[in-house]
């Protein structure tokens, strides 16, 4: 019989549950709460709610399609051919036939930063992005650019653009209805404060006050949810190429070439922050020496906002994997049929 | 993967079809009958090693369970191990020509020792090569995770000689479960044995 050394995660599976469950009740609270505000008022901010729902519903739709030529240009990416990048290629057809995945369209970025990112939304339309920086033979070994390849194949492989979507949806129509609330307060204020105003507070401030909670929290959960989709991308991404330590250094190395970067190339890579291997921008004073600040206290501000792990994290999660792989088996080695 | 591996982001590692392998004898008559490719006797395993000893003791048992019957009758040369540019390691079994069911179950051997220490995942091809009288290379590619075989006929330099690769596809449609999705037919240049 098969025995298997790849045990999931329970611990990051909770987390990752809870996170979602919080999600969920947040979403289910918010529309409860704006139908409960609607029918003790009899109405009148149906419509602005209905438009947030439209047209919430209707950028995301939107995203999700274009997300793979959104992000490539947005990086200035190209696709290539196994002919115009050969090695890429090879090693990207390897880990998808280990993985038993469809091959995503390559591309690549022409950034000298080492980074990469995945989009798009199902495993036909995916696209993996590598930059120029990554591909350089100075900057990563063999194994460690493979380590990076399997991270980003891992989010394609756990269709996280179609889960982040999903969960950003709520944020995008509590901050349309918080807009349109307010813009609305200021050009017809006027006219429905005529039967609305028992109570003093319009309808529509209430409504916006409540987005603006809803927006808030979903905002820092869904950051979180980010935070933990990667360290299960750096989990997958391990086990697949068994060799932890290599992804490692590679988050080593990606994290440290960040700070050393010019600030121009920062900015231009900001936008496609999470989806990148290692964020291009960081909040913290510390900046890319992540080794060095780690331990004492609570979790900083920074971190509550970002949308990747720090890297302390990511290293202890790896290195733990690195236990679990050398394991010996149970029993003693087994070796073939043939004793 | 299933919805609720999706949502809670996990894969799990995909265990390799180790059975299909055995159909390679009777396909390798066929191939020969029609197109005139006969195994040259070599053959080879692929797999991504994991950083560690638990696995380099494995690979080591495993070579030398393989070079136990090595130079008697029918047990071939002793296995050569290689290491390609992509951090594969290739074992590769060498026979005579018309020995290709002791080839066949040298690989399973490997496949096997793998599997039963918990490192199935591991395991990407197997190579069996072939060649024709005109020296023409061909090698069959087992696919583990799909158990499924594709041609792979490598010219000089890096071009492949993909007319050949769907002479053979049609030619042993009947005998062995070929990969349907051309995309995941991918070149091993430089693999070892072929």
């Amino acid at each position: 019989m098969a025995r298997t050394r790849y045990a999931p995660d329970r611990g990051l599976t909770v987390r990752m549950t809870v996170t979602m469950f919080l999600l969920g009740l947040v979403f289910v609270a918010f529309v409860a709460a704006i139908i409960g505000i609607l029918t003790a008022v009899h109405a009148s901010g149906a419509a602005i709610v209905l438009f947030a729902l439209i047209f919430g519903g209707g950028s995301a739709i939107a995203s999700l399609f274009y997300s793979d030529k959104i992000a490539l240009s947005a990086a200035g990416a190209k696709v290539v051919t196994p002919q115009e990048a050969p090695e890429l290629h090879a090693i990207v057809d390897r880990l998808c036939a280990l993985a038993d995945m469809d091959k995503p369209r390559v591309a690549i970025a022409p950034t000298r930063m080492p980074n990469a990112f995945a989009t798009g939304r199902n495993s036909k339309n995916s696209v993996l992005c590598v930059t120029e920086g990554l591909m350089d033979h100075s900057s990563l070994t063999p194994e460690e650019k493979e380590g990076v390849l399997a991270h980003e194949l891992s989010h394609v492989a756990h269709k996280d653009v179609q889960v982040m979507t999903v969960a950003s949806l709520l944020a995008i129509v509590a901050g349309l209805l918080v807009r349109f609330a307010f813009y609305s307060e200021l050009f017809g204020g006027g006219r429905r404060s005529a039967n609305n105003n028992q109570g003093g507070i319009p309808v529509v401030l209430i409504i916006m006050a409540v987005s603006v909670v809803v927006y808030a929290v979903s905002f820092l959960l869904i950051r979180v949810l980010s935070r933990y989709r990667e360290l299960a991308a750096d989990r997958s991404g391990a086990l697949l190429t068994g060799q932890p330590s290599a992804l490692a250094s590679a988050l080593v190395k990606v994290s440290q070439g960040m700070s050393r970067i010019p600030n121009e190339d920062l900015r231009a890579a900001e936008p496609l922050n999470a989806f990148y291997f290692a964020p291009a921008m960081k909040l913290t004073r510390g900046g890319g020496g992540g080794g060095r600040n780690g331990g004492g206290g609570g979790p900083s501000l920074s971190q509550l906002f970002s949308t990747h792990p720090s890297l302390e994290k990511r290293l202890e999660q790896l290195a733990k994997i690195q236990r679990e792989l050398g394991q010996p088996t149970p029993g003693g080695l087994s070796a073939g049929p043939g004793e | 993967m299933g919805f609720l591996d999706t949502l809670l982001g996990r894969t799990k590692p995909v265990q390799p079809k180790l059975d299909d392998l055995f159909a390679l004898p009777s396909a390798a008559i066929t191939l020969q009958a029609s197109t005139g490719f006969v195994p040259t006797g070599s053959g080879s395993v692929c797999f991504r090693s994991v950083e560690g000893k638990t696995f380099s003791d494995i690979e080591s048992e495993v070579r030398d369970l393989l070079n136990m019957d090595a130079g008697k009758p029918g047990g071939g040369l002793p296995v050569e191990v290689t290491k390609d540019s992509y951090g594969y390691t290739w074992l590769v079994s060498s026979h005579l020509s018309d020995e290709l069911d002791a080839l066949v179950t040298d690989l399973h051997a490997v496949n096997s020792a793998l599997v039963d220490n918990g490192f199935g995942p591991q395991l990407l091809c197997t190579l069996v090569a072939f060649r024709d009288e005109r020296e023409r290379r061909l090698a069959l590619v087992y696919l583990y995770k799909r158990g499924t075989f594709y041609p792979f006929a490598p010219l000089s330099g890096k071009e492949r000689d993909n007319a050949l690769e769907i002479q053979v596809k049609n030619a042993l449609g009947d005998d062995l479960k070929i990969e349907q999705d051309l995309t995941r037919w991918f070149p091993v240049w430089g693999a070892p044995g072929v």
